[in-house]
């Protein structure tokens, strides 16, 4: 089958090879980033004064107790939520600029996610879930998107479940078709929360080095937000968090 | 993508299965009664046997006089003097026909009484109404002219009078007058007022023939215009020509009034008429409005039942809002999926509905409620009733479309349904 994960969309600029070196060219910028959560009788202080850059080809792990902001911090780099104040920056830009819908097209384009609770759509079968975001990428046929689902499910090992539904698919099957669909799209960025969280061990160890696959040979910039250290080590940058703020 | 929403929208419905019968269920049934009643309609002022050019037609059911000194007014039919001597000299129809509302007459065979309803006309009226004829031919302008006992009769008469419809040159004998048997045609619903009749007899043997300048009388004028596009100009020098109309009996009407209108027209005119009657307003607009306004309401409860299911549906799916949200939807795309799903459910409730009313169709002409009417759905009746299906799956889908696009995606993934 023709490697179509391999070709690089209209605005996405050739992958790396391998993978860089901190330093390299900054990919998302988050500058004093803040993010309060206002109910009438408290207020809570998700994220304070965060400063991350994510270069092209990173592999950085996100680490810190539960309720430290982590997974905050991936729906703001993933333009899913908005910061209370800061600025994110993808490709230098500050995405204040954009519209909803220009926001909605810059995930389409440039960002992936993998979910730790998966997130497939139970009624759609696997080559049908991996073609979600494929759906709202504009001028692209049917036969291009089937092709290139199927190219992704092949690259994560799932080339013969792809008639199956999520619920015929074992815990591990299924971070795989929901890498898939991250993959699918051919994105600068996969952003995983906690992508092993509901694994075992060893089917934990199959997705990071799925993960780590897909940083090494394609140079898809990962972020990862996990619990497990030994994971974290394997990855090229750990950024930890402490009650909303990075300590590390 | 298209595709991809139908088939996501066949699974949600197949997967809730209750909530599936439940919405279809309310669309069909909603939908069923508004094609029987439309399909009703439709028989009465669609284009049908024997009114079968009704677009071309103009019918003026009666003349209404203004009573002096405000003492009320009165409706009645037109007199043969204000047919020949005022329509007929109109220039823009094609021909002007007349015939009278059906009156009781009585046959009698062998064994039995046979109830007959009776029509008298002229030539013209059946060279403008296109009846089937099983046999025979209609009579003639010539015979009418020389008041010749002849008749048409309807296949019901003829086989109830003489146990077949092979009858044409035979005699019937009917309220004790011999009629010679011109041409027998199928039977006319009743519902086609103007047309309607066992037995048609010339005009000129009813006892209601005056020759003298009385302007009521006992009958029903239908005009057919060269063409659908004449009909305006038809009306007109209708509405020009009641003005030099002379009032034989001025100490006692004031005016007179009488317009030529289409078939719905003349209904609705005589339905909704005016309290000042000397309006020239046929009502139609109000009609449709009045139509359209309680369709829409009668749709509403349903729809209103739909969309409550549906915005319960939307927290269930909000996993799948959030994914699509995550991987580049738009507030538009998620709008247009969750209207295609409406829409699909709507259009499978509005086939049902089809079927549901073909089947309340064939009970009602079963009861007979009308003679000889028979209900059926037209392929216009089909087109309105998707047209209704499509504004019933709008309807009941937008609002739950919105609130659905509204959902924070972040929101969305965790499982709950708060909006941005």
């Amino acid at each position: 089958m023709e490697n179509l994960l391999a070709t690089p969309t209209q605005s996405r600029p050739q992958p790396l090879l391998t993978s860089p070196a901190a330093g390299g060219t900054p990919v998302l910028q988050l500058t004093n980033i803040e993010k309060v959560y206002q109910t009438s009788t408290i207020e809570t202080v998700a994220l304070n004064r965060v400063n991350l850059t994510i270069n092209r080809g990173e592999f950085v792990s996100i680490m810190g107790p539960s309720g430290c902001g982590k997974s905050t911090l991936l729906s703001l780099m993933g333009l899913l939520d908005e910061p209370t104040s800061g600025t994110i920056a993808v490709d230098g830009r500050l995405v204040t600029s954009y519209s909803d819908r220009e926001l909605a097209g810059l995930r389409n384009l440039k960002i992936g996610f993998v979910f730790q609770s998966y997130h497939l759509i139970n009624d759609l079968s696997v080559v049908d879930n991996v073609e979600v975001p494929l759906l709202y990428r504009p001028g692209m046929g049917g036969k291009e998107r089937r092709q290139r689902a199927l190219a992704a499910l092949d690259k994560v090992g799932l080339g013969a479940r792809t008639g199956h539904f999520p619920g015929q698919l074992s815990g591990g099957q299924r971070q795989r078709v929901a890498i898939a669909r991250a993959l699918a799209g051919g994105p600068e960025i996969i952003l995983a929360d906690e992508p092993t969280g509901n694994l075992d061990s060893v089917m934990g160890e199959e997705i990071m080095d799925l993960l780590l696959g897909l940083n090494r040979q394609d140079g898809v910039t990962i972020v990862m937000v996990t619990h497990d250290e030994q994971q974290a080590l394997k990855t090229q940058r750990v950024v930890r968090f402490f009650d909303g703020s990075q300590v590390g | 993508m298209l595709f991809s929403y139908l088939k996501i929208a066949w699974k949600v419905l197949m997967r809730r299965k209750f909530f599936a019968f439940i919405s279809l269920f309310g669309v069909s049934f909603t939908l069923m009664i508004l094609l029987v009643v439309m399909a009703m309609f439709d028989h009465l002022v669609g284009p049908s046997t024997p009114a079968k050019r009704v677009e071309q037609m103009l019918f003026v059911n009666s003349i209404r006089h203004e009573i002096v000194d405000g003492r009320g007014w009165m409706n009645m039919p037109a007199s043969i003097h204000f047919v020949d001597d005022y329509v007929r000299r109109m220039k823009t129809p094609a021909k002007v026909g007349i015939s009278t509302g059906a009156s009781n007459a009585t046959a009698f065979t062998k064994s039995k009484l046979l109830p007959l309803d009776l029509s008298y006309t002229d030539g013209n009226f059946w060279q403008i109404m296109d009846f089937d004829f099983l046999g025979g031919r209609a009579f003639t302008e010539a015979e009418v002219k020389a008041a010749q006992h002849v008749c048409v009769l309807n296949e019901a008469t003829a086989r109830g009078y003489f146990g077949t419809a092979d009858v044409v040159g035979r005699t019937i004998e009917i309220d004790l007058k011999s009629y010679r048997i011109a041409g027998v045609v199928h039977n006319v619903s009743a519902a086609h007022i103007f047309a309607y009749a066992d037995v048609w007899v010339p005009y000129t043997l009813s006892p209601q023939y005056y020759k003298d300048n009385r302007i009521s009388g006992e009958f029903l004028v239908v005009m057919l215009a060269p063409s659908a596009a004449a009909v305006p100009a038809v009306r007109e020098e209708y509405r020009q020509m009641m003005r030099r109309v002379e009032i034989p009996n001025p100490k006692e009407v004031k005016a007179l009034f009488s317009y030529a209108d289409p078939i719905l027209a003349s209904f609705t005119r005589a339905m909704l008429n005016h309290k000042d009657q000397s309006v020239d307003d046929d009502n139609l607009e109000a009609f449709y409005l009045i139509c359209g306004g309680l369709a829409l309401l009668f749709m509403l409860l349903p729809a209103l039942n739909l969309v409550n299911l549906n915005v319960t549906r939307i927290l269930e799916r909000s996993g799948e809002i959030g994914v699509r949200k995550a991987f580049g939807a738009t507030g538009h795309d998620l709008v247009g999926q969750f209207l295609v799903e409406n829409v699909a459910l709507a259009l499978v409730g509005g086939l049902l509905g089809l079927g549901l009313a073909a089947g309340a169709l064939a009970l009602v002409n079963d009861a007979y409620p009308i003679a000889y009417a028979h209900f059926s759905l037209s392929w216009r009746v089909f087109g309105w009733g998707m047209l209704l299906t499509l504004v019933f799956g709008l309807m009941s889908g937008v609002y739950p479309a919105w609130k659905m696009s509204r959902l924070n995606p972040v929101v969305a993934l965790r499982g709950g349904g708060d909006q941005k």
